[in-house]
């Protein structure tokens, strides 16, 4: 087990190679640097500009560029963003807790809510809750991320009854520590839902065809006959193995959350690593997007491996490390 | 196939009603310009974010009340009492090209300048939503059917090439599309964005992001495309070309690739949503469609602002309403299509 965990792990560094030259490459090519807003102010010098050039290294071939960014990532130095004057990876474990939060929280909603449906919608099918939740998902499944985005904050407007955005309120600092921890999750339930929504219904739609397939196999049948209670049978042995297919497809999960993010962060003005992203490219702090991309991909490969691994835990059938 | 595929479509209910909701909804998109009473960059700078304009029957005729500005700095009209406008149909208006060649000034309907008619109010700039909403179903509604199309031509070339070859074509083009399917997606999307910019001029913004998307959409349909190919290639009729001494390319292309294409019609039914959420999404962000375009997403980016959910000026979200009809029918009737192709047929990872 150890030997597999490790070999997944060996694959994050060509693929992270590969992602940060694309990335790295592709901003080279775009028209512009980081310092064509300050080329554009008529009063300041030159001999500036060209001495800010040199200390940032823009004045050097792209290739040059990423190599010497390689050399200092290898001495575990992310750089500084130029925009905000700090090292990246301060800024990033700034972010980062705050979308891997969001995205655990959708994660559970996901989870939590889809199961029990999807248990509750296959036991009966046809029924007014298979029908129900169906159709609900069909449609939540056609909604925008931030087309949902825009109705929460516009919910949250015109009802008052949750914030309009961020992750704490102004006093969050001087609050005692209890309500600290509810003036945070106060503002996770909006970005939650409307990130977790999707999660839901895909999530609801598998596990349904999956229960369903279930619910055919012989084992079934024969826990029916030994006269087990049908909630047992449901939760105990057709869930169980209704699980495993979904299970391994959480990793992607993840990075359908990651994207997903990065437009709800935005529009709810959440604090987390996806709005750090996008500024970063639209003002082209070079390190900072590296630097996002690759937390990013990290986060998506362990939560592949994760899943592989909670496949193996809950199928004893699925042996990794030959 | 094609007659009978039809045939069976529309038997379905499910078939039959997604396929009357696409054929208007591009119907309206080919039309836009008549069916609108105006033209999407005619601003009024004297009725901004101005409500819904209520019909009403008067005079038994269809009318367009009238509305006065109570108050500029929240925006709050109030209906006129007794007071519309009649609507003119087959009207004169605004002049415009139709299908950006013929040019015509007829609109459905217009009403008597100085009123106006508002079908979904109108924006911060007093252009009409309901006109915007026409000009941009037919980017959005267009990307969709130009971006599948793309990624289709592209996942069976390298996916029927991959599973045709074998040997090291195929486990290159495998790792690629493996690459592209873990990277999150937005990200890319952005880097690409960045880059590509430069190489089109701003009016070809739409080729743009049409060429993006399929750039990342491809690797799914070519994933799958090899697979199946991988299992033809063993099927008798394949070994009996072989034996006939046919040449490789045209097993691939006349053997091969045509018994994809069930598959595909369904897979690139169901991926058209994809291609009209990512141009919304981009042009949400502000790196899509540019002003004075209109696009769906375009409209919808513009309705972040906090004036408009503190005011509720809800008819600037409509455009989300069109996007979320859009793609339910895309997915309805690519479902009935899957039923109609095969009954058995199962798309893999759905």
């Amino acid at each position: 087990m150890t030997a597999f965990i490790l070999r997944r792990l060996g694959t994050l560094v060509p693929m992270l190679l590969a992602v940060t030259l694309l990335v790295f490459a592709l901003m080279s090519l775009a028209p512009g640097d980081f310092l064509t807003p300050v080329k554009a102010q008529r009063d300041i010098n030159p001999a500036l500009i060209a001495e800010l050039q040199k200390s940032f290294g823009l004045d050097r071939p792209w290739y040059e560029q990423y190599l010497r960014w390689l050399g200092n990532i290898v001495r575990l130095d992310f750089g500084y963003s130029w925009t905000y004057k700090v090292p990246v990876a301060e800024l990033i474990a700034q972010r980062a807790p705050a979308t891997i939060l969001l995205s655990l929280c959708s994660l559970a909603l996901a989870w939590g809510l889809a199961i029990p449906l999807a248990v509750l919608a296959a036991a009966r099918p046809g029924s007014w809750i298979d029908r129900l939740t169906s159709s609900a998902a069909y449609f939540a499944l056609a909604i925008p991320e931030f087309f949902l985005a825009l109705l929460a904050v516009w919910f949250a407007a015109q009802t008052g009854w949750f914030p309009i955005g961020g992750l704490t309120s102004l006093d969050h600092d001087f609050l005692p520590l209890g309500a600290r921890f509810l003036d945070v999750a106060w503002h996770l339930i909006l970005p939650t839902l409307v990130l977790g929504l999707g999660g839901v219904a895909g999530t609801l739609r598998v596990l349904r065809a999956n229960v369903l397939d279930v619910l055919r196999a012989e084992y079934v049948t024969a826990a029916r006959a030994k006269g087990l209670p049908e909630k047992i049978v449901l939760f105990r042995h057709v869930l169980r193995n209704a699980l495993n297919p979904l299970l391994s497809t959480v990793g992607y999960a993840f990075a359908g959350l990651l994207s997903g993010s990065l437009l709800v962060e935005n529009v709810m003005n959440y604090p987390g690593l996806g709005r750090l992203v996008y500024e970063a490219f639209i003002r082209e702090d070079q390190f900072v997007v590296l630097g996002s991309v690759m937390v990013g991909c990290t986060l998506l490969v362990i939560g592949n491996l994760i899943s592989d691994l909670a496949l193996a835990w809950s199928d004893p059938r699925v042996r990794y490390g030959r | 196939m094609g007659a009978d595929l039809v045939q069976s479509l529309l038997r379905r209910p499910a078939g039959l009603v997604s396929a009357i909701l696409l054929l208007l909804l591009y119907g309206a998109a080919l039309f836009a310009p008549f069916l609108a009473p105006t033209v999407p960059s005619a601003q009024d700078l004297n009725r901004t974010y101005h409500p819904p304009t209520a019909l009403v029957w008067q005079e038994g005729r269809l009318c367009v009340r009238l509305y006065r500005l109570v108050d500029p700095s929240t925006a709050t009209y109030e209906p006129l009492a007794g007071q519309a406008a009649h609507l003119r149909w087959f009207s004169e208006g605004a002049a415009y090209k139709l299908f950006g060649i013929i040019p015509a000034k007829t609109h459905l309907f217009t009403v008597e300048p100085p009123a106006v008619v508002y079908l979904l109010g109108s924006d911060a700039t007093g252009r009409d939503v309901f006109t915007r909403l026409l000009y941009g179903s037919g980017i959005s509604l267009g990307i969709g059917l130009v971006g599948v199309f793309l990624t289709s031509l592209l996942g069976l070339t390298i996916g029927g090439l991959a599973g045709y070859l074998g040997g090291w074509a195929d486990s290159l083009a495998m790792r690629f599309t493996e690459f592209l399917m873990a990277v999150p997606g937005l990200y890319l999307l952005l880097a690409l964005r960045a880059a590509l910019s430069s190489r089109f001029p701003s009016d070809a913004t739409f080729l743009l992001i049409v060429v993006i998307l399929s750039a990342l959409g491809w690797a799914g349909t070519a994933r799958v495309v090899r697979g199946l190919v991988l299992s033809l290639r063993e099927r008798p009729f394949i070994l009996a070309a072989n034996i006939l001494g046919q040449r490789p390319t045209v097993i691939l292309f006349r053997h091969l690739l045509p018994n994809t294409f069930s598959y595909l019609v369904v897979a690139a039914t169901l991926s058209v949503p994809g291609y009209i959420l990512g141009e919304a999404a981009l042009s949400f962000l502000g790196l899509g469609i540019q002003e004075p375009s209109s696009s769906w997403g375009l409209m919808l980016g513009q309705a972040q602002d906090i004036k408009i959910f503190m005011l509720n000026f809800w008819w600037l979200l409509t455009p989300g309403a069109a996007i979320i009809l859009t793609v339910i029918a895309f997915n309805l009737l690519g479902d009935a299509l899957r039923d109609a192709v095969d009954p058995r047929f199962r798309l893999p990872g759905r």
